[in-house]
């Protein structure tokens, strides 16, 4: 029951602050309200037993790629931007049936399949640091490696591409 | 081994959620001109996946033969993590590039392949 009523609260709070972070017009309130949608997530996540992928949602994405974006709308000095579809009415019109549309057939689908309780996951399955790190070194090795590659090359990517060009 | 607790939340719930917030994150791709409003509807649409993944874990997680698969749900979350962040990463490198050029990030004002 508390469970149930926080999932809602916070599926809740997920939905009214994705809204904010997609339409408000000042690109800091934007980011801002992002970070509370993903704090809602790691709620979720924290109640469906999940917790190292809550305190890595919150220490990833809300501490390192959020502040990067506001970083950078600080460093670009963005101030108030356009309003959302404005300038286009047909092409908001048409954008945004298509998005609500494509929800609407995924929230229909999702709600022809025959509901059914999870489990909190125990024992070996349950989403703890050490579970995780046997899979993450042991079958998802190659997934691993691949990953910090990427890393790599995107840090050498980005520093390349934001440098200034020396003359 | 087997999951013994088991939580009142359907698994279709959450993918309904994840359905909701992939439209919220769409209707932003679309309709913003800002490059960073573009970026951070991205990155709602990627949390939603996220969801997905995690429902589909939730939903393994419940019978016993199949409940390694949650673990695996888990891990696809971390790889798209791992890849979200090297997507901010490059894609704001862009965007300080793109600024350094046109000092706006309005993506309209990007058209010089444009047809």
């Amino acid at each position: 029951m508390v469970v149930q009523v926080v999932f809602f609260v916070a599926a809740a709070l997920a939905v009214i602050f994705s809204l904010i972070a997609v339409a408000h017009r000042n690109p800091v309130i934007n980011v801002l309200s992002l970070v509370l949608v993903f704090f809602a997530m790691a709620t979720i996540f924290a109640v469906l037993g999940m917790d190292f992928l809550a305190a890595i949602q919150i220490i990833v994405y809300s501490g390192a790629i959020l502040v990067l974006f506001l970083f950078v709308i600080m460093l670009l000095n963005i101030r108030k931007v356009e309003r959302i579809g404005g300038g286009r009415p047909l092409q908001a019109l048409l954008g945004a049936a298509t998005a609500i549309g494509i929800g609407a057939a995924l929230v229909l689908g999702a709600s022809k399949l025959a509901p059914a309780g999870g489990a909190v996951l125990t024992g070996a399955e349950r989403g703890t640091v050490v579970p995780i790190g046997r899979a993450l070194l042991g079958s998802h090795l190659f997934a691993f490696e691949f990953i910090s590659l990427l890393l790599v090359a995107a840090i050498i990517g980005a520093v390349y591409l934001a440098r200034r060009e020396s003359r | 081994m087997s999951p013994e607790v088991a939580i009142p939340i359907s698994y279709t719930w959450v993918l309904m959620l994840s359905a909701v917030l992939f439209a919220i994150g769409m209707i932003g791709v679309l309709l913003r001109r800002n490059g960073i409003a573009i970026f951070l509807s991205l990155e709602i649409m990627l949390n939603s996946a996220n969801l997905a993944f995690v429902a589909f874990a939730m939903r393994f997680a419940a019978d016993a033969e199949t409940a390694a698969a949650a673990l695996a749900g888990q891990l696809f979350v971390f790889f798209v993590i791992g890849v979200a962040a090297a997507e901010a990463a490059v894609g704001l490198a862009l965007f300080i590039a793109l600024h350094r050029l046109k000092e706006s990030i309005d993506v309209d004002r990007v058209n010089i392949l444009r047809w």
